[in-house]
């Protein structure tokens, strides 16, 4: 197929007819027209200009461009002197001529498990093998509305699945046959994290589910290109065919394109990434992915903030958004992060060239925009014949009547494969200006604006507005004026080198009269200023990190900080120290003592206050864009830290509760959970930060009516296991092959790298811990005796609400319980669920914290704890280190925070009062020796949200009332989470 | 068979009475004296070092135990403790439900969206489990509650120390509650629409569609009354005045279409439940004489934006502008975190309100909203004797260890199915 189309791309003329297809209308030409076009500016690259250059083009391509070029006597001249020559645009991430696949109706099915498919992947959403070329049908209409964006050339794929398969490079030519229009038929490779519509099979149910499936694709592919696999697999061996193409990824926003990276540096693939547009929020992130970018400029409306009743309901993040978005691309451009422009994501590509203007005139550079609009995206597609003039190139280009990226400049044509596309004729003269027109002795001031066939006139006498129609069209202007109910129709010919028109017509009463009308001189002074205060670059907000409100506006750093005579409550030991200072050095607790001082220290007074460790949450869901995989009853393969997301507002009102550490766990949707991530509430810092260096590794297992899905509806009943019974087999099957497995990789036999059984193998082998979401005595004997049995130690039973009847079992085989303080009767098996839990198991010397697993109570852990005092009779330093040190030991996070002993970890809350009453509030929360949390602060950062929402609140009201099109005001809905949560 | 079963039920009953339940105590028939305690009246007075005497289930006196007045009755020794009136729990759906994944046990939401003549009393389960751990946490009365629809239904008040409903029962029927429709509402996510909220354009409509209801009740009932039209029957006590209205409404806007709307139809018994924003109309809402049964303080923020302690603050700010505040329990597994009442009150004290004034807000102020304040609410002579003894601050979970217990007098078991599994899990390992 690809020979074919070089051969065509060799022997086609303008007018298509090949040189050995027969002729039977007529005698067979072939026309060989050459086209020069002299006296233009002409853009060969971006960076490289002629000034009244030549360009000449012949057979769709570029033949010479230059100052001094010889024109061939058979060339047909096109003069166009003042004219600017660009190359056309291309859009590198497009469907155009590609049908959408419409999503399979669920109807009332149950879920599905296995593929629709055989001879391709296991799973139904991993589709590389998909061609587009196949169905592959050119739109004409929508080519148009490209052409008229100054497009010439698409990369063109079926947006659908995980693995999409290649995209294919499409001249926008409707002149032509797709044999010589379709450019390249395999240009890139495609990704995202979207599951395919072709296909109900449930896995993966979540972005962490997605991103190691792509990674376990990958593993398989390579074991399969190999030669290790006993049957064929399409799918496969389209990944390893696919592999030097430009990989692009999809990711859709600034978060998800880190996520994506993060995939591709693990397999030494650098993707392309299809951004969001909110790439300033994160710009430092995203310039150190070195990713090539391609960014879609769907700029959103203001919001319509003239009912206060609903302007109250948009946050300052959406608000920020739309005055900060038109700075993305300029944002990007000064950091240096190399990027294409996309129509994708636009409502109407007729908004594309609108939206660009803005980006300029927020800042965006002129070159830099060109070059995201040609050779940048060239560059992508590894193509040198796209996107510049230079000789071979495709003869794609832009005819301008000045700077393209001005705002009054008009496009005439978009020239495609030499195929001439009008947008503007540059042939009908512009007769934009005043006129006064002469007829019956009246005079009438006739205004036209406007170019090409598209000009508009209006009619005054005197200051009063007339009703009247006018067209310009074939060199004829016709005028129509209705003067008082008194019509006049007037025709006429543009004369006296545009200055003027002459012409006849018919008046109220049938006469026929004559006319004529001449230009008035400019007024030019209105312009220039009026066009000044248009060029100044529009008021553009600070971004914060993260970028709303209670963000910071300087992320916090490590201060040198004493901490003078308070109580300080250790978790060491039970110890409270009366009267003392402590001392906070690079990040770590460096003094605890009596009158210490410290140079250039920030001193704090503790006096009639509590320092206290910061709060460990053993059991949290926040800070994090998914928490359950339930496609499959075990997905050890997928990870939290792969989802953290560290734009959730509950961490913010965590560290105002004091809490300074947290693990986010899997959900509880399948026995064999994902893993976790264990983070320190780093308000501000990007996800990687925000995770523990050197974390403990942990894996989420869960037992009870979670997993056996007793509370999901009547329709959720195929997948095992659906009884207890059932979930012991589970864990002893995925061990036993997990063994096996090790058993064959130390073997040093070929096996298939399985990144399920690698994190199996990886706790038998006590190098991962786990965390157990549990209820009843039954279940958790069961788990102990299965650990047993494979020769490791179960970690941690988290919600373990039965604890307290088998502590003694607990305590002998050594694994902790993490334990809600009072939670209880929201399901059956949590029937005997007591408050005295977590006493009875510390009383049999079970390591106990209580968890919260819930975004409100784990801002107030401290009173969480306090609750084992009233039910148990907990001392009050027994009931605080079930949120400190206690969490930090299930964690294995005991030797670097979770008390105050000099050389661990910063990580301290200073109270107002005892930290378990309830009347005690965190005044400051210290996270590795920097204060990301302060009670005054707060005061300030409440201020400034009302501030800066009132003033851009007054900017939309100024774009509704200056007529800008507005959207209805909506509220963000964050996601909460629990462990049920699917 | 089922030999064995008898033998194996007849067992446990033996070993340690486990599926039993508090059994009710008998009527108060001796006199009971608390000396020394600091007595917290309810009121916003503290008394320190105070006597309570209280016979036939009620309080006979309140004041200092410097008080040279005969002690009657067994007399309990209070010093270093704490008295206060039992707690009341406003808006609560407890003991309609027992296991919330258990439809079986879920009764507080029927079928349909106009339901005055449904009634929450006659299912409250006075032996529910959950009911039982609420008195060990000084919480002793509640407002039953339906939810869901328009109009849920009917409420009723009980006293948690009854043999069955009609027992429990303080008042019955003491309002109908209205969810007023929000101003917003949310796009359906399943359709493919923006999940977010947006402004909510039938709102006219069913605010329309409420007022119309009422209307057609009044005419009903002024009419000859056939054929008999249950639901309007059951609206005759609001409209006489008899009965009170609890609007669900929250937003600006809202609450004030509620004031206004209810005004104009006559309706004078209003109280505002949950009123989130309730502060920015609050002369409006004083001016009317509407009370507000504002949420429990441990919940989030509306919004990204907003304070992470406003919700810690509402009791505060309303109180201030003047408006009788009360707190109810709606919202996330109210029934089993109604025993945390007082906890929440105590968050509420901690963010401006100070102690006594928080605990106005489950005490005389829920009994002045639910008009059981001549019954409840203060310790002061005459009311029933409903109170409890902790080791120190109730409002604080540290210290909220209750002794002793008493409703209308009867001195109450604290015991549960948890603390029976408490002790029997102790003593497992002691042995």
């Amino acid at each position: 197929m690809k020979k074919i189309v070089l051969l065509f791309l060799f022997c086609v003329s303008i007018s298509f007819s090949q040189e050995y297809f027969p002729t039977n209308t007529g005698v067979k030409t072939i026309q060989n027209t050459t086209v020069a076009f002299t006296n233009a500016t002409i853009y060969v690259t971006p960076t490289s200009k002629i000034n009244k250059g030549t360009l000449l083009i012949k057979d769709g391509k570029v033949v010479n461009v230059g100052k001094n070029v010889t024109i061939p006597k058979e060339a047909k001249i096109v003069d166009v002197k003042g004219k600017y020559i660009y190359p056309s645009f291309i859009d590198v991430y497009s469907s155009f001529g590609i049908a959408p696949v419409k999503r399979s109706p669920g109807g009332d099915r149950g879920p599905q498990y296995d593929a629709n498919r055989k001879g391709y992947y296991w799973n139904d959403h991993i589709r590389p093998e998909t061609d587009p070329l196949t169905s592959f049908s050119f739109d004409a209409k929508k080519a148009k509305e490209l052409i008229d964006a100054g497009f010439g050339v698409v990369n063109s794929h079926l947006e659908d699945g995980i693995m999409q398969g290649n995209g294919i490079l499409v001249a926008l030519n409707s002149d032509a046959t797709n044999a010589y229009r379709v450019l390249e038929q395999k240009t890139t490779n495609h990704l995202s994290f979207s599951k395919s519509n072709a296909s109900g099979q449930s896995y993966p149910t979540s972005r962490m589910g997605a991103m190691a499936l792509i990674r376990q694709a990958y593993m398989d592919a390579d074991w399969y290109g190999k030669g290790n696999s006993k049957n064929s697999d399409l799918s496969l061996e389209a990944i390893n065919k696919n592999k030097d193409l430009p990989q692009i990824f999809n990711a859709g926003d600034a978060i998800n394109a880190l996520r994506a990276d993060k995939v591709g540096d693990e397999f030494g693939i650098q993707y392309t990434i299809l951004g969001g547009g909110d790439e300033f929020e994160r710009i430092q992130d995203i310039k150190k992915t070195n990713a090539t970018f391609i960014i879609p400029i769907d700029f959103r409306k203001a919001y319509d903030v003239s009912d206060k009743f609903l302007a109250e309901v948009i946050s300052l993040h959406d608000m920020r958004k739309w005055n900060q978005e038109p700075s993305n691309p300029a944002m990007l451009a000064k950091n240096n992060v190399n990027f294409a422009l996309t129509t994708h994501k636009l409502k109407s590509v007729k908004d594309f060239s609108k939206n660009l203007q803005k980006a300029i005139q927020y800042g965006l550079d002129k070159t830099k925009a060109l070059e995201a609009l040609t050779t940048t995206p060239a560059s992508i597609l590894n193509n040198t014949k796209i996107g510049n003039l230079s000789t071979g190139s495709y003869a794609n280009f832009l005819i301008t009547s000045g700077d393209i990226f001005d705002d009054k400049t008009t496009v005439h044509e978009n020239w495609v494969q030499g195929s001439k596309n009008i947008i503007n004729d540059m042939t009908i003269p512009s007769l934009e200006g005043t006129y006064m027109v002469s007829v019956n002795g009246n005079s009438y001031e006739l205004t036209i604006s406007g170019e090409g066939d598209k000009q508009k006139g209006e009619v005054k006498l005197g200051d009063k507005k007339l009703k009247s129609t006018f067209s310009f069209k074939d060199g004829w202007i016709q005028l129509a004026i209705n003067d008082n109910g008194k019509f006049i129709r007037l025709v006429g010919t543009v004369v006296n080198d545009l200055n003027g028109v002459k012409g006849t017509g018919t008046d109220h009463y049938g006469n026929d009269i004559t006319w004529n009308a001449s230009k008035q001189v400019k007024k030019s002074d209105d312009k220039k200023s009026k066009k000044k205060s248009d060029d100044k670059t529009p008021e553009v907000v600070a971004v914060t990190y993260p970028n709303i409100g209670f963000g910071n506006t300087t992320k916090p750093v490590q201060q040198t900080i004493l901490i003078k005579n308070t109580t300080v409550w250790t978790s060491e030991n039970k110890q409270v120290l009366t009267g003392t200072d402590v001392l906070i050095k690079d990040g770590k607790i460096s003094k605890i003592g009596k009158n210490l001082s410290a140079r250039s220290a920030k001193v704090i007074d503790g006096t009639g206050k509590y320092l206290t460790a910061g709060i460990i949450d053993e059991h949290s869901h926040i800070a994090t864009s998914a928490v359950n995989e339930s496609g499959h009853n075990s997905t050890a393969e997928v990870t939290i830290e792969d989802v953290v997301d560290p734009d959730d507002i509950n961490i913010y009102r965590n560290i105002a509760g004091g809490v300074t550490s947290i693990q986010i766990l899997h959900g509880s949707a399948n026995p064999i959970g994902g893993r976790s991530a264990i983070i320190k509430l780093k308000w501000g810092e990007n996800a990687e930060n925000m995770i523990y260096d050197n974390s403990p590794k942990f894996i989420k297992f869960a037992l009870g009516e979670n997993v056996k899905q007793s509370n999901w509806g009547d329709r959720q009943t195929i997948r095992f296991p659906q009884t207890r019974m059932g979930v012991e087999q589970v864990f002893i099957d995925y061990f036993q092959r997990a063994k096996e497995y090790d058993a064959k990789k130390k073997s040093g036999q070929p096996y298939r790298k399985d990144i399920e059984l690698e994190t199996l193998v990886e706790i038998i082998n006590k190098e991962r811990f786990i965390t157990c979401h549990s209820y009843i005595q039954s279940e958790i004997n069961m788990l102990m005796k299965v650990a047993e049995q494979f020769d490791f130690n179960v970690n941690t039973f988290t919600h373990i609400l039965e604890g307290y009847k088998l502590a003694d079992k607990m305590k002998k085989h050594g694994v902790g319980g993490s334990t809600f303080a009072d939670w209880w009767a929201y399901k059956y098996e949590v029937n005997d669920a007591i408050p005295y839990n977590a006493a009875i198991m510390h009383n049999q010397g079970v390591t106990v914290a209580i968890n919260s697993d819930d975004a409100e109570m784990s801002r107030r852990l401290n009173q969480e704890a306090a609750k084992t005092i009233k039910y148990g009779g907990l001392t009050e330093q027994e009931a605080w280190e079930t949120v400190t040190i206690n969490p930090a030991k299930l964690l294995h996070l005991d030797n670097r925070t979770g008390s105050i002993k000099e050389g661990k970890d910063a990580d301290v809350v200073l109270w107002s009062d005892n930290p378990l009453s309830i009347y005690s509030k965190a005044e400051k929360t210290i996270i590795d020796g920097a204060i990301y949390f302060d009670i005054e602060k707060d005061i300030e950062k409440r201020k400034a949200i009302k501030a800066e929402k009132a003033k851009l609140v007054e900017m939309m009201l100024q774009e509704k009332i200056g007529g800008a099109p507005t959207q209805a005001p909506s509220k963000k809905q964050k996601k909460l989470f629990h462990c049920d949560t699917e | 068979m089922k030999k064995q079963f008898i033998y194996i039920l007849l067992g446990f009953l033996f070993i340690g009475n486990l599926s039993a339940q508090q059994t009710p105590a008998p009527k108060q028939k001796e006199a009971f004296s608390i000396e020394g305690a600091t007595a917290h009246l309810g009121n916003g007075t503290v008394i320190e070092n105070s006597l309570i005497m209280f016979s036939n289930g009620k309080l006979d006196f309140v004041g200092s135990a410097n008080s040279r007045i005969a002690r009657k009755g067994t007399i309990i020794n209070g010093k270093g403790k704490h008295v206060y009136p039992g707690f009341i729990a406003a808006n609560t759906s407890l003991g309609l439900a027992e296991i919330d994944a258990v439809r079986a046990t879920r009764d507080f939401d029927e079928v349909g969206g106009y339901l005055p003549h449904i009634r929450s009393i006659i299912a409250y389960n006075a032996e529910s489990k959950v009911v039982e751990t609420m008195r060990p946490n000084g919480v002793l009365m509640a407002q039953i509650t339906p939810r869901g629809g328009t109009i849920s239904g009917t409420s009723s008040i009980v006293q948690f120390d009854a043999w069955n409903w009609e027992d429990a029962a303080m008042v019955f029927d003491d309002a109908i509650h209205i969810n007023w429709p929000s101003s917003f509402s949310r796009g359906r996510w399943w359709l493919g629409e923006d999940a977010g909220l947006k402004p909510n354009k039938t709102y006219p409509e069913a605010v329309d569609k409420i007022v119309n209801y009422i209307k057609d009740a009044k005419n009903y009932l002024a009419g000859d009354r056939t054929p008999k039209n249950l639901p309007f029957e059951a609206m005759e006590k609001l409209l006489n005045g008899k009965q009170k209205l609890f609007v669900h409404a929250s937003g600006e806007k809202p609450i004030t279409d509620v004031i206004n709307i209810f005004k104009k139809l006559n309706i004078n018994n209003l109280v505002l439940v949950h009123a989130e924003g309730a502060d920015k109309v609050a002369d409006l809402i004083k001016d009317n004489n509407v009370s507000v049964i504002v949420n429990r303080a441990h919940r989030l923020p509306n919004s990204e934006d907003e304070d992470y302690d406003l919700p810690y603050r509402t009791a505060k700010i309303l109180t201030d502008k003047g408006i009788v505040v009360g707190l109810g329990m709606e919202g996330d597994m109210e029934r089993m975190s109604t025993r945390n009442l007082p906890f929440y009150a105590g968050t509420y004290a901690a963010y401006g309100l100070g102690k006594e004034e928080a605990l106005k807000l489950i005490t005389s102020n829920t009994a002045k909203i639910l008009g059981i304040d001549n019954q409840v609410g203060t310790l002061e002579v005459g009311k029933d004797a409903t109170l409890f003894i902790s080791e120190g601050d109730a409002l604080d979970m540290r210290t909220n260890i209750i002794s002793q217990a008493f409703i209308q007098g009867r001195k109450i078991s604290l015991e549960t199915h948890q603390t029976k599994l408490w002790k029997r899990y102790s003593n497992k390992y002691q042995n």
